[in-house]
């Protein structure tokens, strides 16, 4: 199923939430959804999950607009809403016992699809304890399980991992990762990290407006720019070299990183590479080269760049 | 129907797992016993095989308990978020009020069901008005109706269960009594009117034995309206399902 997100406006009061926001998710895809807190990112899984009337403009899921046929959108979608909000008073079976009757799955496949969830989301231990005494990862763990439980062709996800442990995290990465390759996933998050490592498509969205969309490296390449070197050469005076290195004509400026490790950074002029000069230089002077690592700008910096005005 | 009963039975379940219904029945089997047949105007002071005692205390006491059951409904819900979780799943608004409304009208069957011993043992003292008793029950389910309803709209307007509450019960006073002191102090078309809204005035033409439609509609319309604000109230923050 394919989500068309088609001009969406949500104001709280004054302010407005989401900003004419337009995006679409081919099914199957895995599209990660970031942006500082506030960005709205939230409100437009709200949205799409028919839990909130968008002012303006529609949200289109397999076809049906959730404003005509919010009962179909709900049967496939599976929703873990943020701060992942649940009966604190039932204990875990009950509640995922409670959740399937509501989605209508047939009494005679209940029992089954529970303990399914059960061994997927890895509850097995606590399945007779009261939720409210589970820690925040096994609760966060049961989320996942009733946003699961009826098989959706959708999985959104407001910000899966908040609160859970290193370990724990990286499972339920995991287990997004497997159940994307069937499921159409919209993730949210403000941790780049998680976002390259489980989607296909990154979105950015920053005030309510798309800032960026495109995959990790698409992204990387619109805000890399120019080329930028950490370069160790050895066999020769320092000096000597940062000024032959200053003297290339590919080269914009030369920085030291370290001087006694005769450790520079190289950032070559726009659209140009300084590789085969560096390495011309090297020979014509009996230099060698000790280290030549192309830097990759951090997605944490593109991210602070995009969002930070 | 089926989501309907899914939320009844859940909220149903919560209100025994929190012990509520217990001690909701235990008072309400208390206060009643000890009125019908222990203290006061009992039967056994009247000496007639009627129940008239145990529907003026029920009449009171449902009064009182109602909006402290329904107080958490929806604004509890909307607290705790989860709220959200289930009006993502498919339920509409419509089926998530009626839902709440049927867990608080059974837990009350629940309460009254125990005291229909109090009519087998009066049946079996002395001769019993079967129809009276049977439409005395018959109104104090049609009043729980209508205050669970208005409790059900007042934890739609208030986010703060006690602030819900006590609205529901400032507004069930004005049925409960003060319409019908303001109808004994007018006369003609403005008493009329005032009677005509008093709960009371309904009740007890129901409780002596006639069922007119009149009474019908004013505790269905009631029950509808509270109800039908409550769904529009919980649409406006969400999609009309």
């Amino acid at each position: 199923m394919d989500i068309v997100v088609e001009h969406l406006t949500k104001r709280y009061g004054p302010q407005k939430a989401v900003d004419n926001v337009s995006f679409r998710v081919k099914a199957g895809e895995v599209l990660g959804f970031l942006g500082p807190n506030g960005a709205g990112k939230t409100t437009t899984m709200k949205a799409i999950s028919c839990y909130i009337n968008p002012d303006e403009g529609d949200v289109k899921v397999g076809g049906y607009s959730i404003k005509e046929h919010p009962e179909i959108i709900k049967k496939n979608i599976g929703y873990l809403p943020e701060n992942n909000p649940l009966y604190q008073d039932m204990n875990i079976i009950d509640f995922l016992e409670f959740i399937a009757k509501i989605h209508g799955i047939p009494r005679y496949l209940i029992p089954e699809r529970i303990l399914d969830m059960v061994r997927i989301c890895g509850l097995e231990g606590e399945k007779h304890k009261l939720i409210s005494e589970l820690s925040k990862g096994y609760q966060q763990r049961v989320g996942l399980a009733q946003a699961l439980i009826h098989d959706p062709e959708i999985l959104i996800l407001d910000e899966p991992t908040t609160g859970l442990d290193p370990n724990q995290i990286v499972e339920i990465r995991e287990l997004i990762k497997r159940i994307g390759k069937e499921k159409t996933v919209i993730l949210s998050s403000h941790i780049l990290a998680e976002v390259e490592a489980t989607c296909d498509r990154i979105l950015i969205i920053n005030n309510g407006r798309i800032v960026v969309d495109g995959t990790a490296e698409e992204l990387r390449k619109q805000a890399a720019g120019n080329e930028i070197l950490k370069l160790g050469i050895q066999g020769g005076d320092v000096n000597d070299i940062f000024e032959s290195l200053l003297n290339l004509e590919t080269v914009d400026s030369v920085d030291f990183i370290d001087i006694d490790k005769q450790l520079f950074e190289v950032q070559s002029l726009k659209e140009e590479t300084s590789v085969k000069p560096i390495f011309d230089l090297c020979v014509r002077n009996n230099y060698y080269i000790s280290e030549l690592t192309p830097t990759e700008k951090k997605l944490e910096d593109i991210f602070r760049q995009l969002t930070l005005h | 129907m089926k989501q309907i009963l899914h939320i009844a039975y859940r909220e149903l379940n919560s209100f025994f797992d929190s012990l509520t219904a217990y001690v909701l029945i235990v008072i309400f089997l208390g206060f009643s016993g000890f009125f019908t047949w222990i203290y006061g105007a009992d039967v056994f002071f009247l000496g007639q095989a009627s129940l008239d005692t145990f529907f003026t205390v029920a009449y009171w006491s449902l009064f009182v308990f109602i909006p402290a059951l329904t107080m958490r409904s929806i604004a509890g819900e909307l607290k705790a978020g989860t709220l959200e979780l289930l009006l993502t799943k498919p339920v509409s608004d419509w089926q998530l009020i009626l839902g709440k409304f049927l867990s608080t009208f059974f837990l009350i069957g629940i309460a009254l069901t125990p005291t229909l011993f109090y009519y087998f043992t009066l049946w079996g003292i002395g001769p019993v008005d079967h129809s009276a008793i049977v439409l005395g029950y018959l109104g104090l389910l049609l009043m729980s109706m209508v205050y669970i309803s208005i409790g059900l709209l007042t934890s739609c307007l208030f986010s703060n269960p006690i602030v819900a509450s006590l609205t529901a019960l400032s507004i069930g006073i004005f049925f409960h009594i003060i319409f019908d002191v303001l109808a004994a102090n007018f006369v003609g078309f403005t008493g009329s009117v005032f009677s005509f809204l008093s709960l009371s005035t309904h009740f007890e033409s129901i409780t002596r034995g006639v069922v007119d439609t009149k009474d019908l509609i004013y505790f269905f319309s009631i029950s509808f309206f509270c109800l039908y604000s409550s769904k529009m109230i919980l649409s406006n923050r969400n999609l009309q399902v």
